[in-house]
């Protein structure tokens, strides 16, 4: 027991790490279904461990192999990367307990047991980035997980080969982030002789504002910024959300950005915090924030636009993104606070809309659009409510999560900019009502085209959807858990700043 | 009992017939009994409420913390209490007569509709014990979500489409003008919790308070202020027992208490006075108030008639609530009264007429008078209490409204609303003077339904009455502007 608890840090990656050669082997799909889902829960019930662990220590730094950082690779669990370390673990046990309906649909049986490989490799890349608190391997977890992805997405390929290009896109500009992100990282490694993120930290500012240090953090950034989709780097998102099978557009859209988000965060203030201000330069961090005012507002706007309903919870994801990279650019504690809040809402909204939806497509036996499913909300109630509950949070009304990061951020944003920003923010968040509208209009409100097909509701999967619809309500009414882990997140980020 | 268990008491009582009524659908006789006994409990506790308020005494419950400054509660305040009172007293009247409707008009979904009902009383009572913004939010959607079913009630085209812009212009307007006020609110100022003077006292710029009233005044549209106004003619098609207790007491009078209550408990009659930001209210009132009697003179359809009058009432306790000063305010809080009974009673009067002669049109109750001498009385004396004529109720209102344009200085008030009185002598007492004085033109087979002249006779009376008892109301709106 005690050596567990000692090792949590680096189980909660080596879990599903290790699982996934497992899985790979098993010969039967239901066989890996269910290693996976005990997989996951695992992973989960070791982030859990962590939580509490965090409640008595600031910080948990866990050497990997015993060597001393920062010669060796260090992991560190602090209460900032305890937020995307529980979302991850939840939303991907929810979602594979979610997925077997969906893989035995769309998926030939006999590549199940290696999807699911691909699935437990992604979510180890996933956890694998927040955990470490060393570039280089961030940059190698990084690579596991897009990878792993891209491949994921490429299984949509039997309902649609258009599943191929989207995966190759994927591949292409994640690629090119990935590029990035290692080229900053060979920059910052070849003045400072360093891969540590504290190590980091501490060199950077004896260097002053260097040429090398600034281009370092661009590319840096510019990487991770494709992996997160801000926009305009997102052009690969909507079509690798939309034609991946529908379990792995869950689990993408739940998780796959928030961890990229993170590491903007962990880069912008752990590492070059304390070097040049970052956030204090008003022409970048005026930049970011315009940066995610557009996203919101393009988004939004092409969300309105789009008829393929997955292509539009993926813009409108783009829109949210933009929010979420909104809060963490303001600087201020309540700012980074009101991004880590939507961070973990964000999740639980996206993860629940994308379920209801894939749901609601189940029998049709062929991608989903606005207009295939019209007036199937009637045949499938239960989904269709959990539907309604996911968008009401994500239109930010009051009794759901999505209106508490609403209040945080707007908060925020009129705290640090004025009025003006305020505005921006219930203007677009007004306009998301629209597309909210559309889809309730037409799964609702529409009639219905598929009288011929038998459509009724899928009992197997009203565990995790409602559970997912529950927590929406339930961080809605009580959310000071999630504000008070997002301060004491937004705190303990910023001390970089405030030294 | 404590404050508290009334407020249990008055609430729960709905929400439990609300519940329980979709059991009984096999016994319709205990099913229907179930709603005017909810009324006389919630009435009871109502007037408890009322007496302990009366007394200086807090009735507050909070059910939960949400975050800072943020929690789903209850504070009764004097307005707060009056609207209470006129929700859960007409309940009752309005559950007798919604049982003699459905039975005369052999309705079906019989249970869904008395269940729904209930529910919206439950909404009401909610928005009324509010004790912030938050809360009067949520129930505030919760009346129209529940009050859904009821406009659609027949489910023909005609109800479906107009349930769907009821739906949409009442939620859109909560969602893009009032849920943006309420969280600028927040930002500003850190707290929901109504306030005896006021939140917003020292927070907020002058030169934002019209912008932040205006999303108020438009994000409340229960308050039917145009251009925001479609949806009340639209929801006419529900059975007139909706129209009689939603639409012209449940769910309007929450509009128009919910502005007051922020004019009052947000804003601060104080604050909102020293700096005139209210103006741009009071004219949109008072063209609300012209336009919409204008526009009742030429509705031919009896609801429709009574629809846009209602629209035309509830600006007068828009403007009342717009003039800010102690009078108005008062004429406003008794004008939620004065008019609920008055028009509840000419809604009786026109659901009565359309179930046992099955008319619906103006021009075609000529000479009706002698059929049914009762209801038409009834309907002259609602229509004089609306108008503003002692001794009926709503002379009251009327009085302290131009008392308080004249201590408010807008003198052009006055005369809109004398104007105003004469286009409302003009569309109402049209009815029954066309049915006493000409001569009939179409034969009608009227069949009596007592559960429906009951009621209807006892709210007319109740016009009457409460000009001779305004005692305890006016101690309560005395409260009101109290500091």
């Amino acid at each position: 027991m005690d050596i567990i608890l000692k090792n949590l840090p680096i189980l909660v990656v080596i879990t599903p790490l290790m699982m996934s050669l497992v899985v790979a082997l098993s010969s039967n799909y239901i066989t890996s279904w269910i290693i996976s889902c005990l997989t996951t829960f695992v992973t989960f019930c070791f982030s859990l461990g962590l939580f509490f662990e965090l409640q008595n220590v600031n910080l948990i730094s866990y050497h990997l192999g015993n060597w001393i950082p920062p010669f060796g690779i260090e992991y560190v669990i602090d209460k900032v990367s305890i937020i995307p370390i529980l979302i991850i673990s939840s939303i991907s046990f929810i979602a594979t307990i979610f997925s077997i309906k969906f893989m035995m649909n769309e998926i030939s049986l006999n590549l199940i047991p290696k999807t699911y490989c691909l699935w437990l490799l992604a979510i180890a890349g996933l956890m694998g980035l927040v955990t470490t608190a060393d570039v280089f391997n961030l940059f190698v977890f990084l690579e596991i997980s897009s990878l792993s992805s891209v491949a994921l997405v490429a299984m949509g390929n039997k309902m649609d080969k258009k599943a191929l290009t989207a995966a190759y896109n994927y591949l292409i500009i994640g690629a090119i982030g990935a590029t990035f992100y290692v080229i900053g990282v060979g920059l910052l490694y070849s003045i400072t002789g360093t891969l540590n993120m504290s190590d980091l930290a501490d060199k950077l500012p004896m260097l002053g504002i260097n040429k090398v240090v600034i281009a370092g953090f661009g590319f840096m950034i510019a990487g991770i910024m494709i992996k997160a989709a801000i926009f305009p780097l997102h052009i690969w998102l909507p079509s690798a959300y939309a034609f991946a099978p529908s379990s792995v557009s869950v689990l993408l859209a739940a998780t796959a950005t928030k961890a990229s988000i993170y590491i903007i965060a962990r880069i912008s203030y752990t590492i070059f915090g304390g070097t040049f201000e970052l956030y204090a330069i008003d022409d970048l961090r005026f930049f970011i924030i315009l940066l995610s005012i557009l996203a919101m507002f393009a988004g939004t706007i092409m969300a309105i636009y789009e008829k393929d309903i997955k292509r539009l919870l993926a813009h409108s994801s783009v829109a949210q993104i933009g929010y979420i990279l909104l809060g963490i650019s303001l600087a201020t504690s309540s700012g980074v606070a009101s991004g880590f809040i939507h961070l973990v809402n964000h999740a639980l909204i996206k993860g629940g809309l994308f379920m209801s939806v894939v749901a609601m497509g189940y029998y049709l036996q062929k991608r989903v659009t606005i207009y295939s499913l019209s007036g199937i909300g009637k045949k499938m109630p239960i989904t269709f409510f959990s539907f309604i509950i996911c968008g009401l949070s994500l239109a930010g009304l009051p009794l759901t999560a999505g209106f508490i990061s609403k209040l945080y951020l707007v908060k925020a944003a009129y705290d640090s900019e004025g009025v003006w920003l305020c505005f921006l923010i219930l203007l677009s968040s007004a306009l998301s009502l629209i597309y909210l509208w559309k889809m309730i209009e037409a799964l609702w409100f529409n009639p219905d085209d598929n009288k011929d097909k038998k459509v009724k509701e899928i009992p197997e999967i009203y565990i995790p959807l409602v559970l997912i619809a529950f927590l929406n309500i339930y961080f809605g009414i009580d959310a000071t858990i999630v504000t008070e882990s997002s301060f004491s997140a937004a705190e303990s980020l910023l001390k970089g700043i405030n030294q | 009992m404590m404050p508290t268990d009334y407020i249990y008491l008055s609430i729960l009582t709905p929400l439990i017939v609300f519940l329980i009524t979709p059991m009984l659908n096999k016994f319709s006789v205990l099913r229907d009994i179930l709603g005017p006994m909810g009324g006389v409990i919630s009435f009871f506790s109502a007037i408890n409420i009322t007496n302990f308020v009366l007394e200086g005494e807090e009735v507050k419950l909070t059910l939960f913390n949400i975050s800072d400054g943020l929690s789903i509660a209850f504070n009764v305040y004097p307005l707060g209490a009056i609207f209470g009172l006129v929700a859960s007293g007409l309940w009752i009247l309005a559950a007798i007569y919604s049982i003699g409707y459905m039975r005369g008009n052999k309705e079906l979904h019989q249970t869904r509709f008395f269940s729904f009902y209930a529910i919206s009383i439950f909404a009401a009572l909610c928005i009324a014990y509010s004790g912030n913004l938050l809360t009067l939010f949520i129930f505030y959607e919760i009346l129209t979500f529940s009050t859904y079913p009821l406009v659609a009630h027949k489910q023909n085209k005609l109800s479906k489409i107009s349930g769907r812009l009821y739906m949409g212009i009442l939620v859109g307007t909560s969602v893009v003008f009032l849920l943006p006020a309420i969280i600028i609110v927040w930002v500003i100022t850190g707290t929901l919790d109504f306030a005896q003077n006021g939140i917003l006292d020292g927070h907020l710029d002058e030169k934002y308070i019209p912008f932040l009233l205006l999303l108020f005044a438009f994000g409340i549209g229960k308050a039917a202020l145009m251009p925001f106004h479609k949806w009340l003619p639209a929801a006419m098609v529900a059975p007139t027992p909706v129209s009689a207790l939603l639409h012209a007491v449940a769910v309007v009078k929450a509009g128009v208490f919910s502005i007051l209550v922020i004019i009052v408990n947000v804003f601060g009659i104080g604050f909102l006075s020293e700096t005139h930001g209210s103006f741009w209210l009071i004219c949109l009132a008072c063209f609300t108030l012209l336009c919409s009697s204008i526009i009742a003179i030429y509705k031919d359809d009896l609801k429709a008639r009574l629809a846009y009058s209602t629209i035309s009432q509830l600006s007068y306790v828009v403007l009342g609530a717009a003039l800010v000063s102690n009078l108005a305010i008062q004429g406003a809080s008794l004008h939620i009264v004065m008019h609920a009974v008055g028009k509840i009673t000419l809604f009786f009067v026109a659901g009565a007429i359309y179930v046992s002669a099955h008319l619906t049109k103006v021009s075609e109750l000529d000479g009706q008078g002698k059929s049914m001498p009762l209801l038409f009385v009834a309907f002259f004396i609602g229509s004089l209490s609306i108008i503003g004529v002692p001794p009926m109720g709503g002379s009251w209102s009327k009085f302290y409204l131009m008392l308080g344009a004249v201590e408010s200085e807008y003198i052009f008030v006055i005369a809109v609303l004398c104007i105003s009185t004469l286009l409302n002598v003009y569309y109402l007492l049209e009815i029954p003077a066309r049915a006493f004085f000409k001569n009939k033109i179409k034969e009608t087979k009227v069949k009596n339904y007592p559960l429906m002249t009951f009621p209807t006779l006892f709210a007319a009376i109740l016009t009457v009455l409460i000009f001779f008892y305004i005692e305890p109301l006016k101690n309560l709106t005395n409260l009101i502007t109290s500091n």
